[in-house]
């Protein structure tokens, strides 16, 4: 029992002893968790604060408003429509094909748009919305709000669409925006939001950048399975800028009705001194707001296979031989080189002859004897054949450039062609032929080689009325002007360094095309003196008239394929005395230059000399600011 | 037949006893314990329901519970050991088998399915008593001699492997980890710690193959954590994301990013010192780590103070249990261990883990209460 009792004492000692061992090393251990604890919330706290953060932080853009796009009035051209559509969020449903059932039954869903939104459902976390429908009626969505009750899960959520109120009539110049493809993605998570669409064309493309604003931003508090709990800071955007064109929405919507009554038409109206285009139109023309809603296969196979081509703006992008239009560049190019006077004199039995070639007049008779001023009212070809041998391709074609043709002028506008104007050294250059004589009288009234495009035409008629100064097409105006036109003199382009001499015979020419009864457009005279424009005819040939068919009588032009008809165009400024409008207009295979694209003319002119009579206080001075910035360099 | 209070007829009566238990240590119990309610709450998102409720009637329950374990009679736990163990064991092996026929883990007994017992657990209270009264019995030189060692090893080894197989590898640790620290104070050698920590090292690779596949991978991640952040690994870095971005102060109570936001997984059980530390910061950590030490050598002094070997073992085995947990659940969500599944004792959210350790907690006080009662080498005892 005494040594049982040692033996506890002994143990009791050793537990004692060993018990302290073990707290100490328990102790130990609580301040090794304790160290780790300190490195991991002080130490590396910022780290793990940040990581943290990024658990739960998801940054949201807000898209800005795309900017509107305006006429010089302010008219709405381009709007942002709300677009209510009927949105699903798969989880708070019962049964996702029994709601699009429900639904079907409300608004129609086809069984192509049911198998895409099955789709989405499947793909998306469920409780992200499904686009189930867009671009709903008022009446339709009245009724799902009514439904919706009954529709756990089904709601209406509103959206922004690009609308443009005069689609067809401006079709061309503003273009239409997409969504972005592939190649346009730069990095900017704007780009990536479902419902962003960029400028495709036209000054949606070109000013793309402005109009698109700058994207707010909204941090979202989300749970790990990426729920929005609630939203912790918001960053608002910047609108997109509104963009003010030089378009005068009235005369365009005319010309472009105007238009329509061809088959298939060009217009351009331009100040004479500002440079601003007031319209541009191209007939046929699309509805854009197709586009923006995605155009269904069915309606672009049309676009594309309509021999009219509505999709091509022809009044930039259409390159024609201008025919006898292009007669005061080969009259300014003879009278500036001194290789005649205005004074010179040609007899015209209506046809010319160099070496074994015969070249024919339009007038089967012949003009007679005609100086420079009558063979412009007339057109006569014999004299400008002369003008041409005399003065040569060359002098022309530097003359012809410095009217602004054969180069791109730099409109606002994607897709604007250089036409054609032929020198000695481009045809050796490209077809390794040299340059022959005969050809100088083919150039000379504007056809062969020489191509222009409306736009082209209507510079080159500006240039000629404002008294040679470099005036350069423009489409987008720094603000909205109550007043009619902008007050930027001509001035403020370059003078041609053309002797204004010369320029009044070419004027005078051009004024006797209308206003003398000899005159080739004298049935498409402005009655109105105070309105009466001056203007040039040209009809142009699509294809070569064979000296067989010549023989056996010209067929009637009901005869011919639509395809090969004469193409007709018309260039005038008015009015006369103070010319203030250029206008070009060409009607494709219209065959005749003062008969049909002469009468378009003259309306455009009446109607926006009237437009500035009837309604607009005088115009008042203004400050050129600097117009927007562009987008994307056209060239 | 006396019952287990009729033991206590010559000595303190029960209400006599219950004066007697140590306030001390029920409060902290308790605080701890309301700590584990107000991080339950906020784990709720801010709501009673469904954790912190539950919690708190089951704390309630397991307080009766604990003080009536203390007024029993010491050397009514010292007979009833074996039995209780005995008990325990056969339970286990019932699970097992259950568990073979119906499929996959199965670590609950339903009881006509309204109680549900984990013989684990119970097991973990027998062993306590067992390993007490057996080196209670024992003296110097018996323990001295290996082949009285064969026997407890053997009872600590066969329960283990039988939970470890269930699977639940947390309980299996601790029931080893629990027995060698009594083996520890008991006086076992050094050297036989080493030896057998030895061949356990060599047993290891034989052992990895036993691992179900999942205990496995949490054992892999463990070590590189980064190598499948979403799949494995993703528990252990949210869990140090949410801890280390609590800083010093905390982001404030039900402010908790990391725990609301669901990043961090079962952020009532295994993780809630995560979520606790997220939202109270490094200060937060330091007083419950300050409160689990407070409880630790109130527990130490407590079975230091007791007259008989199978007291201070009982009181060292529930400190040592209780120490366990702690610490490895810490280290576990600390990404120092890899993630066994050891509960935040008195905090986490599970009705049998609170419900055993307050059991146990009330072993330690009946410790307390006959401090100075003797029990003979095989059970008979006087109290003076």
């Amino acid at each position: 029992m005494v040594g049982m009792k040692k033996d506890d004492a002994y143990r009791t000692r050793l537990f004692t002893r060993r018990t302290a061992l073990l707290a100490g090393g328990q102790l130990a251990l609580f301040g090794g968790l304790i160290a780790r604890m300190y490195y991991l919330q002080v130490i590396e706290s910022d780290r793990y604060k940040m990581l943290a953060d990024d658990n739960r932080i998801s940054l949201r853009l807000l898209p800005p408003p795309r900017g509107r796009i305006l006429d010089r009035y302010g008219e709405q051209i381009a709007i942002n429509q709300l677009n209510y559509r009927v949105v699903v969020i798969p989880e708070q449903t019962g049964s996702m094909p029994a709601t699009l059932d429900a639904i079907s039954e409300i608004v129609p869903i086809t069984d192509f748009e049911r198998r895409r939104i099955m789709r989405e459902v499947a793909r998306k976390r469920k409780f992200l919305p499904v686009i189930v429908k867009e671009n709903l009626s008022w009446d339709e969505v009245s009724r799902v709000a009514v439904n919706a009750p009954d529709l756990p899960g089904v709601m209406i959520d509103v959206g922004s669409s690009r609308f443009y109120p005069t689609g067809e009539r401006v079709a061309h110049v503003i273009g239409y925006v997409a969504p972005p493809s592939e190649a346009d993605l730069t990095g900017d998570p704007l780009l990536e939001l479902p419902d962003f669409r960029i400028g495709r064309n036209g000054v949606e493309r070109i000013y793309d950048l402005a109009l698109r604003g700058r994207a707010g931003s909204s941090q979202i508090e989300v749970n790990a399975l990426g729920r929005p709990i609630r939203e912790l800071a918001r960053q608002e955007g910047q609108p997109g800028a509104d963009l003010v064109l030089t378009l005068d929405l009235n005369l365009q919507t005319f010309a472009a009705e105007r238009l329509a009554k061809e088959e298939s038409a060009a217009a351009v109206l331009m100040d004479v001194l500002t440079g601003e285009v007031l319209v541009l139109a191209s007939s046929p023309s699309f509805d854009p707001n197709e586009f923006n809603k995605g155009i269904s296969g069915a309606t672009w196979r049309e676009l594309i296979g309509n021999d009219r081509s509505p999709l091509t703006d022809k009044a930039i992008g259409g390159q024609y031989a201008p025919g006898s239009t292009f007669k005061p560049v080969v009259a300014m190019a003879a009278l500036e080189n001194g290789v005649v006077t205005p004074e010179f004199r040609v007899s015209c039995p209506g046809h010319y002859e160099l070496g074994n070639a015969k070249f024919h007049c339009w007038k089967k008779g012949g003009h007679g004897s005609v100086d420079m001023v009558d063979a412009i009212k007339g057109s006569c070809d014999v004299y400008f054949y002369e003008v041409a041998r005399r003065v040569g391709i060359d002098r022309i074609a530097e003359m012809a450039k410095r009217f602004g043709l054969g180069h791109t002028l730099g409109v606002d506008l994607p897709g604007e062609r250089a036409g054609l104007i032929p020198t000695r050294a481009w045809k050796m250059a490209t077809t390794g032929v040299a340059w022959q004589t005969g050809e100088n009288l083919v150039a000379g009234i504007g056809q062969g080689y020489v191509l222009a495009t409306p736009l082209q035409l209507a510079v080159m008629c500006a240039r000629i009325a404002n008294g040679g100064y470099a005036v350069m097409p423009r489409l987008a105006r720094d603000r909205i002007e109550g007043s009619q036109l902008g007050q930027r003199p001509a001035e403020t382009f370059p003078a041609m360094g053309i002797s204004q001499n010369n320029l009044a015979v070419v004027a005078r020419g051009m004024r006797g095309v209308v206003n003398d009864p000899r005159g080739t457009a004298f049935r498409a005279r402005i009655m109105d003196p105070s309105m009466a424009m001056a203007g040039k005819s040209g009809t142009s040939q699509v294809r070569r008239i064979t000296e067989e068919e010549r023989r056996n009588g010209l067929r009637k032009p009901e005869q011919i394929p639509w395809k090969e008809r004469d193409n007709a165009l018309f260039i005038a400024f008015a009015p006369v005395d103070n010319p203030r409008y250029a206008c070009a207009v060409i009607v494709e295979h219209g065959i005749g230059g003062s008969a049909v694209a002469a009468p378009i003319v003259r309306d455009i002119l009446v109607q926006a000399q009237k437009r500035e009579r009837e309604n607009l206080p005088p115009a008042q001075h203004y400050a050129a600011a600097p117009t927007p910035p562009r987008t994307t360099e056209t060239r | 037949m006396r019952t287990a209070f009729a033991a206590s007829r010559r000595g303190l009566s029960a209400l006599e006893k219950l004066r007697q238990v140590n306030i001390g240590l029920i409060v902290l119990i308790g605080v701890v314990s309301s700590i584990g309610f107000v991080t339950l709450y906020s784990a709720a998102g801010g709501s009673w329901d469904p954790w912190a409720s539950r919690q708190m009637i089951r704390f309630c329950v397991g307080i009766v519970l604990m003080l009536a374990v203390a007024v029993v009679d010491q050397r009514f736990w010292f007979r009833i050991a074996y039995a209780l163990y005995f008990g325990a064991f056969v339970l286990l092996v019932v699970v097992d088998v259950a568990g073979a026929i119906g499929m996959g883990a199965q670590r609950w007994l339903d009881v006509g399915g309204i109680i549900q017992i984990q013989p684990s657990e119970l097991m973990k209270i027998a062993l306590i008593l067992t390993l007490a009264r057996y080196f209670h019995g024992l003296t110097l030189q018996e323990i001295g001699n290996p082949l009285y060692l064969l026997w407890p090893t053997f009872l600590v080894m066969a329960p283990a492997a039988l939970v470890a197989k269930q699977p639940d590898l947390g309980s299996a640790i601790l029931l080893v980890l629990m027995g060698a620290v009594m083996f520890f104070l008991a006086g076992v050698r050094w050297w036989k710690f080493a030896l057998v920590g030895g061949a356990g090292a060599a047993i290891v690779p034989v052992a990895w193959r036993f691992l179900r596949e999942y205990q496995k991978q949490r054992i892999k991640t463990f070590w590189e954590p980064e190598t499948d952040p979403l799949g494995s690994g993703y528990h252990i870095i949210q869990s140090k994301i949410a801890l280390g971005s609590g800083g010093i102060w905390g982001k404030g109570y039900l402010q908790g990013t990391q725990s609301h936001l669901q990043f961090l997984p079962e952020r009532q059980t295994d993780f809630i010192f995560t979520m606790f530390a997220e939202e109270w910061g490094f200060v937060g950590c330091l007083a419950l780590i300050g409160l689990y030490t407070l409880i630790l050598l109130y527990g130490i002094s407590i079975s230091l103070r007791s007259r008989s070997q199978f007291g201070r073992l009982t009181g060292m085995g529930v400190v040592a249990a209780f120490y366990i947990y702690a610490s490895i659940n810490m280290a576990m969500v600390m990404g120092v261990l890899p993630v066994v599944g050891e509960p935040l004792p008195l905090v986490s959210y599970g009705g049998t883990s609170m419900m055993s350790l307050l059991i146990a907690f009330g072993l330690l006080i009946n410790v307390y209460v006959h401090r100075d009662q003797f029990i003979g080498r095989w059970g008979s005892g006087t109290e003076n």
